[in-house]
């Protein structure tokens, strides 16, 4: 009797082995899911300090490499200057700069005569992080403005090399460059009047 | 383009002679005293990270063997990663500001007091 109930026990084991190990397995699955759903949305959420703190730090990393005059430039304007390095002659070199550049944070590269204002060319150039996990994406603004300044003052021609030329106008407004032009001149001008008014006293 | 560089920064240190007797015997870290023999402070590498601003990510005192190699192996590793680097110079005979260009540890100036990492160029 025993015996018999014993193989009875054993033959419904055997039976519902395949059903319990199935169960497990969607049981497991399931959890597994869970897990990462919840886990994307840990991802998603959104710190709205985040950008803000980060921007700030790259202020704070960009005020420190460049001219003063460059970092009150960026600050009062948006933008700032780069003179380009290239002159025809040696002569040249003492004079005002052929030509310069405008950068914009995360927008072309802005070449143009400084003598009469002329709008010569827009450098496409981007400095996108290629590692991957949490960095990807763009830099903050000044951290951008930086790479530019950098590379510009660094080695001019391995960025204008790699950067995607186009006529002005294409992504930036002229009438908007030649209004930063005039921003810019009317800007220089104060400043050096300001600077002139502390030597001019007795 | 890192490992072109890995010759010239990873040659060996002068194991003997009176500086490295001297500091043996004081028990101080054995330097390497024949690059960067004007650096006197410690040199900081940052990297510029989208949503972060910069990120530290190494810091020491190039004569000290230890942490020299310490900041080669991060220099390595940027360079591998296709960072750029730049030292914030100034231009001795304008006084102005500007960055110059890195492509290997040794290119680093003595004086230089940071090297910044920044993802390379590309045509946007």
């Amino acid at each position: 009797m025993l015996l018999a109930l014993l193989v009875l026990a054993l033959i419904a084991i055997v039976l519902a082995a395949p059903i319990v190990v199935r169960s497990v397995v969607r049981w497991r699955k399931r959890r597994a899911a869970g897990t990462s759903s919840s886990s994307q949305l840990d991802l998603g959420l959104y710190d709205p300090g985040r950008e803000r703190r980060a921007e700030q730090r790259a202020r704070e990393l960009l005020r420190s490499c460049v001219n003063a005059e460059e970092w009150a430039m960026y600050r009062d304007l948006g933008f700032i200057r780069v003179v380009g390095r290239h002159t025809r002659r040696e002569s040249d070199r003492a004079r005002e700069p052929a030509y310069a550049y405008l950068v914009y944070p995360h927008k072309p590269i802005v070449a143009y005569v400084p003598e009469s204002g002329q709008l010569l060319t827009e450098y496409c150039v981007e400095f996108p992080e290629l590692a991957g996990g949490e960095g990807r994406g763009r830099l903050p603004a000044s951290d951008d403005v930086l790479a530019k300044w950098m590379a510009l003052t660094s080695d001019e021609d391995r960025v204008i090399r790699r950067a995607n030329m186009h006529l002005v106008g294409r992504q930036l407004d002229p009438a908007r460059l030649r209004r930063d032009l005039w921003r810019l001149a009317e800007w220089e001008r104060r400043r050096h009047r300001r600077d002139e008014v502390p030597h001019s006293r007795p | 383009m890192c490992s072109a560089s890995s010759g010239a920064e990873l040659r060996a240190h002068p194991a003997d002679g009176p500086r490295a007797i001297i500091d043996a015997a004081v028990g101080r870290p054995a330097a390497d005293h024949s690059t960067h023999t004007a650096r006197g402070d410690p040199i900081k590498f940052l990297r510029m990270k989208p949503g972060h601003g910069e990120v530290l990510l190494a810091e020491g005192d190039p004569r000290v063997r230890e942490e020299e190699e310490r900041l080669v192996e991060a220099f390595r590793r940027q360079l591998d990663e296709g960072m750029w680097a730049a030292v914030p110079t100034t231009n001795p005979g304008s006084g102005r500001r500007e960055a110059r260009m890195v492509k290997s540890y040794s290119d680093i100036p003595p004086d230089a007091e940071r090297v910044i990492f920044f993802p390379r160029a590309s045509g946007g």
